[in-house]
């Protein structure tokens, strides 16, 4: 692994809502060409760690280095640019816009719309296709999850954060998207996949971070997480 | 029917106005879920400005068509500056504030600009000089319309026309209406919200300042508190069609303009305002979202 090279360093990150914490002092890295997940409960922190590093809010401490460059100080709408892509939990898709038009949008920091990049999303989500002319709003839950994945595809980012994309889907939809992330990462996309469904995650991902209330806990490759008993009675739903 | 046909024509011409005024109202709200209530008083301010623009212009330039070409351009982009500087200094500082405060903001920005207006050029009405656009008038079948009617009309037609493909066909537009749903997300994509805020003041504060331009050429008498009762009628036009909503604020202000000629025509010009209000909470009784107003449920 240390052969690889690291895409992102995030360390001692702080993140704050007002007063309270929601991050507290994280460190961690991805190397490149790498799924690496981070796993929790309901408020550990997870999307505010996706959200600082897209820019959509500052860090109260801490640095997240990219590449070469200092993530922590650029606005949000320079991100994507420089490679890094979101679909965020909730999905977030313009839903009076029709499906074509959010993956164009996602497209929005490209000079031009790469055809290629759009028929490949097409392939991967053939629903898409069917229905791109369609509302985004009309989808379905699935359906809407595929088109977040397939618009922050469109910007041919080099990682790809993903904020819960199995929540709420159906357990047929939940193995057809962790399907695809599968093949999105044998595309060559680095993958930051933030989960609670840690068996799927961790089943997919070659590493992991465990966070609670705004810390990481435990840390290790998928098989050594998956192992561990500690998490196999808080993640896994197994008796130790 | 002459009088139903002569007042269609009447309304549609004034309607126009509204729309355009309407426009900017709607897409401002759009973006920011403000309701701008300075853009009357831009409005307002536009007709002063354009008169002064066209009165330095008559005597020194002969073609009337150059004047009035040269009067929309100068005054479109001041007023845009005006539309710019408001969103910097009143709006902005406020994003994050409670609504409230942001109201009040815009309440405080409507009565400077007016009072502003007041301390220029005076609290007496000030008068468009007659003949910049020729006394045209053209009897359709016992219609009567004027040349002044039919560039209103063409003029706000072709605005609008541009205005809908821009919105709907470019990659700017489609930012724009990303940004109006969900500023977070269309930040994910790479859109510079702060930028599409300002481009939206500049073609809104564009829009208001042809539509105060047509009132000076139009009514010819502009007064320094017209940006309030124009800017009421636009605002109402824009809550029939369903604030936020582009094609909303057009249908909203031709349906308006019309409802208050044939009221005039067949009533009195002074049930106008009061009917209007009827009018407004007749179609929010039926839809309270306007006319256009939110027509996709979104699903979660
Ligand atoms: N907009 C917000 N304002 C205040 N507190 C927030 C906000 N968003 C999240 N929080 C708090 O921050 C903590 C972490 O939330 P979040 O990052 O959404 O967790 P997760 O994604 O892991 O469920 C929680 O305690 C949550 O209540
Ligand atoms: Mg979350």
């Amino acid at each position: 692994m240390s052969e690889k090279e690291k895409l992102m360093v995030v360390e001692d990150l702080q993140v704050s809502y007002g007063s309270i914490e929601a991050v507290k002092r994280i460190s961690f890295d991805v190397y490149k060409g790498e799924v690496v997940t981070i796993l929790g409960a309901n408020g550990a922190g997870k999307t505010t760690t996706l959200r600082t590093i897209s820019g959509l809010l500052k860090a109260k401490s801490g640095s997240i280095r990219y590449k070469e460059l200092e993530l922590t100080s650029i606005p949000a709408h320079d991100i994507v640019g420089l490679g890094i892509s979101q679909a965020p939990e909730g999905r977030r898709v313009f839903g009076t816009l029709t499906v074509e038009e959010n993956l164009k949008l996602g497209a929005y920091s490209k000079k031009t719309i790469n055809t290629a990049t759009l028929s490949w999303i097409y392939e991967l989500f053939p629903r898409l296709k069917e229905r791109n002319k369609q509302l985004a709003g009309t989808l379905s839950g699935g359906e809407q999850q595929m088109l977040a994945i397939g618009r922050a595809l469109m910007s041919e980012p080099e990682m790809l954060l993903l904020d819960e994309p199995s929540l709420g889907l159906a357990p047929v939809l939940v193995k057809t998207i962790f399907e695809t992330i599968k093949q999105i990462k044998h595309s060559g996309v680095t993958v930051l996949l933030v989960e609670q469904n840690a068996k799927a995650a961790l089943k997919l991902a070659d590493r992991g971070y465990v966070l609670e209330v705004g810390k990481i806990v435990a840390q290790g490759t998928s098989k050594e997480l998956l192992e561990s008993p500690d998490i196999q009675e808080a993640y896994l739903g197994k008796k130790k | 029917m002459d009088i139903f046909l002569q007042q269609l024509v009447n309304g549609l011409t004034i309607g126009s106005i509204y729309a355009l005024v309407a426009l900017g109202y709607t897409m401002v709200y759009g973006v920011l879920k403000l309701i701008n209530f300075a853009h009357g008083d831009l409005v307002a301010l536009s007709a002063y400005i354009g008169l002064v623009i066209m009165m330095q212009l008559i005597g020194v330039v002969s073609s009337k068509a150059v004047i009035i070409i040269a009067v929309f351009i100068f005054t479109a982009i001041i007023i845009s500056i005006f539309g710019v500087l408001l969103e910097r200094m009143a709006y902005r500082p406020l994003r994050k504030a409670p609504r409230l405060s942001a109201v009040v903001s815009a309440l405080g920005a409507s009565l400077l600009i007016e009072n502003g207006i007041m301390l220029i050029w005076g609290p007496m009405p000030k008068i468009f000089p007659a003949s910049i656009v020729p006394n045209i008038n053209w009897n359709v079948g016992g219609v009567y319309i004027s040349l002044m009617q039919l560039l209103v009309l063409v003029i706000s037609l072709i605005l609008m026309i541009i205005l809908y493909f821009f919105v709907n066909q470019t990659k700017l537009g489609a930012a724009m209406r990303a940004s109006a749903i969900d500023q977070d997300a269309a930040r994910l994509m790479g859109i510079n919200v702060d930028k599409i805020i300002v481009t939206t003041f500049i073609i809104g504060s564009s829009l208001g300042s042809v539509g105060g331009l047509f009132i000076g050429m139009y009514y010819r008498g502009i007064y320094f508190n017209m940006g309030w009762i124009y800017g009421l009628n636009a605002f109402v036009a824009a809550i029939i069609g369903g604030i936020g909503n582009i094609p909303g604020a057009m249908l909203g202000g031709m349906l308006l303009g019309v409802f208050n000629a044939f009221i005039s025509g067949y009533l009195s010009s002074s049930w106008a305002l009061a009917l209007t209000y009827v009018l407004l909470i007749v179609i929010m009784i039926f839809r309270p979202t306007g006319i256009l107003g939110e027509r996709v449920a979104e699903k979660v």
